[in-house]
């Protein structure tokens, strides 16, 4: 066990964890920051993604100890009040079904809009191909990233 | 249903999900009308969602039909997922695409009692007859006298109201809400990150425990030494449980119920513990492998062994003297439901009660395993359902229910069960590994006069007998066959007919071609000969409504137009009484096929929610195309030669169809499925597509995983 200071949604924070205890479940069980979820543990669905220092990572597969100098952010701190462009966006195209993955595939796509401001269909495809939506609203996905690219611009 | 009183309106918002367009404020007493809703002293009302919500939206559309029956306004209604409440509402349950038409009826009848128990409280207050008062969006109003009062006004009043017991329902001409598209009420609670799921079930003092399970299929519990685990950090205890209730429904399925639980402090701790198990596991019955599946399977399709579950006509005798006979034999192997969001479930268990929360699909079902397993009168046990991240038959069957409540008794404090993927991947109820064999016979003028299929299954055949061509044509025969194994299976979205409707409508495909005719006049003189003199009397499908959607959906897709680069297949499918016909527009990539356009319409009838409707379309299609095309289960010794999303495959974004256009068939009929309809044709469309792009015909899934492909031959090793 060992202590952390971590800085989530711009507040700091003190666990007292493994240091191979993945930032996933730091955020959920030690931090009751529950939006982030646990689909796969491998980094091969995406619905754990957060940005570390505005960088998407898969959190079940970073470390806390490679983090404890960085900013975190969550869906829960992406936007203030829920109403990042991408988040709304995603309410106006209805996007989710059961939901579970969504907030990975928010988060992905709001640190590749920063990159890529005005991407493509083929490059959002591109950049979303690490998410994976069991219930397969990728139509919808796309439609809201457009959207929100359109309004950030 | 019962009248009731006043309750109090605090914490409404915690488990309360308001419209997207809502602006009144909590009110300060809410009044029970009726077991589906309350109304607030300032006309807000809550709606009750009494079904189980995996992503098919009745969160949003069992109320919304309430809401029309009340004729109050959206935006003043807030939705509340009920728990199990066996006094209050019928059939909680969440398959069968079952939801919306078996709740139609009383969905309708809550809110036009609730209405007419508000306009008896109005008429006696405002001291008018009953008949002179009309409603509109939660105000009613005396015509006569020019006055109205609100719901809210009258709310009091009118849960002391005797409940009607005939009541008028609204004419569907009438509907303002019911066929129009309304936001999923959980929406900014998802895009927001708010606890919703199971997964996200946290309370004081609770604890997290996984189980280990045997690692194949055919093994069980021997002995296990937990000292190394007991001595990890955050390690409360180790120990077997025995989850097999004494009463054993359908829903308990589950290979395993001898199995090691771990409990600790937190999930990653519990994680680590459970590595360092060290278990001894024992054969129990045989260690299958696909090679066996496909032997077994092929053997019985080959040598057919089953007695016919249907035979018009004279078959063999139509098959010896056809001019031409078409044949084909058709696979796909097990599939894992792969819910985004693991099982898990939250119980504490005391010596009077039992509380449990969490994704069921049937909390009604668990509740009397639960009570078996505890010894403990149902009447004693609460189920909440949560939210949850997927369900596609998975959460039917409630084990880790079970494995949640006997974990809570013997650590005497409430727990969270979580699997992992991989725990989650292999102790499944998957989709049976399948196998038929089709056979045509066309006569010298190219008509179909005898048809044949024998068809098998890992437990139960994939065969619905009286389904189209049945009814067509007038030598018929079907022949099924189930085998056993300890591999468990059970319903996956749309169970046989989401491998039937490929091989049928490939097959279908296949024969229009040897007929030398188009694909879709093939299927519509079958479907001519259906209405007009059909064979035999049990035909499960109407063939008018069946032929309807095939016609539209080539009208819209402009059918028959030449389209240099795409390459066209159609299929259409009938299942969850509701008809789907389609067309997949296929075109090559750097030699690669990519699903272009997918044109679709739909018969389920009165569409209660258009936008959330076409997003289960949607949804449908890109899971038919993903599973046919990547997707499958293999089994190696009894275990499954995947485990997680590394080596199972699933349909990604770069894969999905670039577009998917509707269009639904506005007849007015009383609703029917959605959420698995739209997913059993797509395969055939696209099989039929990717032949006409290279002229070859897939007969066996998944097309584009040739890997998983060759576990499942005779002359290859895995």
């Amino acid at each position: 066990m060992a202590t952390f200071n971590l800085k989530v949604n711009g507040k700091e924070h003190q666990v007292e964890v493994a240091p191979d205890t993945p930032v996933l479940w730091v955020l959920r069980d030690h931090l009751q920051l529950v939006g982030t979820k646990f689909g796969c543990g491998m980094a091969q669905c995406g619905a754990c993604t957060i940005h570390v220092d505005g960088n998407a990572m898969r959190s079940c597969s970073v470390p806390v100890q490679s983090v404890a100098d960085k900013s975190l952010t969550t869906i829960e701190g992406l936007s203030e009040k829920g109403d990042h462009p991408l988040q709304e966006a995603w309410i106006e195209h209805d996007v989710p079904q059961c939901g579970y993955c969504q907030a990975g595939q928010i988060m992905n796509a709001a640190a590749f809009l920063k990159d890529n401001p005005n991407p493509t269909d083929e490059e959002i495809a591109t950049a979303m191909n690490g998410n994976i939506c069991r219930c397969g609203t990728y139509l919808r996905i796309k439609a809201a990233i457009k959207t929100a690219a359109n309004n950030m611009s | 249903m019962a009248g009731g009183g006043m309750v109090l309106g605090f914490s409404w918002l915690a488990s309360c999900a308001p419209t997207p367009e809502q602006i009144k404020s909590p009110p300060k007493e809410w009044f029970n009308i009726n077991g589906f809703l309350k109304v607030g002293d300032n006309g807000l009302v809550t709606i009750m969602s009494p079904n189980p919500e995996i992503g098919q939206n009745v969160k949003t559309s069992m109320p919304m039909i309430i809401a029309e029956e009340l004729d109050v306004d959206w935006k003043d209604v807030v939705v509340e997922q009920a728990g199990l409440d066996k006094v209050n509402f019928t059939r909680q349950l969440a398959g069968g695409s079952q939801s919306i038409r078996q709740g139609w009826q009383s969905l309708r009848m809550a809110g036009a009692t609730a209405r007419r128990m508000l306009l008896e409280a109005a008429a006696q207050q405002m001291q008018v007859p009953v008949a002179e008062l009309s409603t509109d969006a939660g105000l009613i109003s005396h015509k006569k006298s020019g006055k109205s009062v609100g719901y809210g006004e009258v709310a009091s009043l009118a849960g002391t109201m005797t409940v009607p017991e005939e009541i008028e329902l609204k004419d569907p001409k009438d509907f303002k809400i019911i066929g129009t598209s309304r936001k999923n009420v959980d929406g900014k609670d998802i895009v927001t990150g708010k606890p919703l799921y199971g997964l996200d079930v946290h309370r004081e003092g609770m604890k997290i425990a996984m189980i280990a399970h045997p690692p194949a299929f055919g093994l069980k519990l021997k002995s296990f030494d937990a000292s190394k685990a007991k001595a990890m950090p955050g390690i409360m205890d180790v120990f077997e449980i025995n989850t097999a209730p004494e009463d054993r429904q359908w829903s308990d399925t589950n290979a395993f119920t001898n199995l090691v639980a771990v409990v600790g402090n937190s999930t990653w701790e519990v994680m680590k513990a459970k590595k360092a198990l060290e278990i001894e596991w024992e054969e129990d019955s045989k260690l299958e492998s696909s090679i066996n599946h496909e032997e077994i399977l092929s053997d019985f399709v080959e040598s057919g062994k089953a007695k016919a579950s249907r035979k018009d006509g004279n078959p063999s005798a139509a098959f010896a003297s056809a001019a031409k006979v078409v044949e084909r034999t058709f696979s796909a192997p097990f599939l894992a439901h792969n819910t985004m969001e693991p099982m898990n479930f939250f119980a504490h268990v005391t010596a009077e009660k039992a509380e449990l929360e969490g994704p069921i699909q049937t909390p009604e079902f668990m509740s009397k395993s639960v009570a078996s397993l505890l010894g403990m009168p149902e009447e004693n046990i609460s189920i909440m359902m949560t939210r949850m991240g997927g369900g596609f038959g998975r959460r039917l069957y409630g084990h880790f229910g079970l494995e949640a409540a006997a974990i809570s008794q013997k650590i005497n404090a409430p727990v969270k069960l979580v699997y992992t993927r991989e725990d989650d991947m292999t102790q499944g109820t998957y989709r049976p590994a399948y196998k038929v064999t089709y056979k045509a016979g066309l006569d010298e003028n190219n008509k179909l006069v005898a048809f044949q299929v024998r068809g098998a299954g890992t437990h139960g055949s994939p065969l619905f007998a009286n389904r189209y061509p049945a009814g067509a044509v007038d030598n018929y025969m079907v022949e099924e066959f189930a085998k056993d194994s300890n591999i468990s299976t059970g319903a996956w979205r749309a169970p046989r007919s989401n491998f039937i409707a490929c091989a049928e409508q490939s097959f279908l495909d296949e024969v229009a071609e040897a007929a030398g005719k188009d694909p879709i006049e093939f299927r519509l003189e079958l479907f001519d000969r259906a209405i007009k003199d059909p064979v035999g009397e049990k035909n499960d499908y109407d063939a008018e409504r069946y032929a309807g959607v095939l016609k539209l959906v080539k009208e819209k897709s402009g059918w028959g137009k030449d389209m240099p680069g795409v390459h066209r297949g159609v299929s259409a499918y009938f299942c969850h009484n509701s008809y789907v016909a389609q067309v997949v527009d296929v075109v090559m990539e750097d030699g690669q096929p990519k699903v272009q356009k997918v044109w679709c319409a739909v018969d389920c009838g009165i569409v209660v929610n258009p936008d959330a409707a076409l997003n289960q379309i949607e949804g449908g299609i890109v899971d038919g195309i993903g599973h046919a095309m990547y997707s499958g289960l293999s089994f190696t010794d009894g275990k499954s030669d995947q485990s997680n999303f590394d080596k199972y495959r699933l349909i990604r974004h770069r894969e999905a169809p670039t577009e998917i256009e509707t269009f639904f068939v506005d007849n007015g009929i009383d609703p029917t499925g959605l959420g698995e309809p739209s997913l059993p044709p797509v395969a055939a469309a696209l099989a039929n597509a990717l032949y006409q792009a290279d002229g070859e015909r897939r007969s066996q899934q998944p097309f584009m995983n040739e890997e998983l492909r060759n576990r499942y031959k005779l002359n290859v090793t895995g």
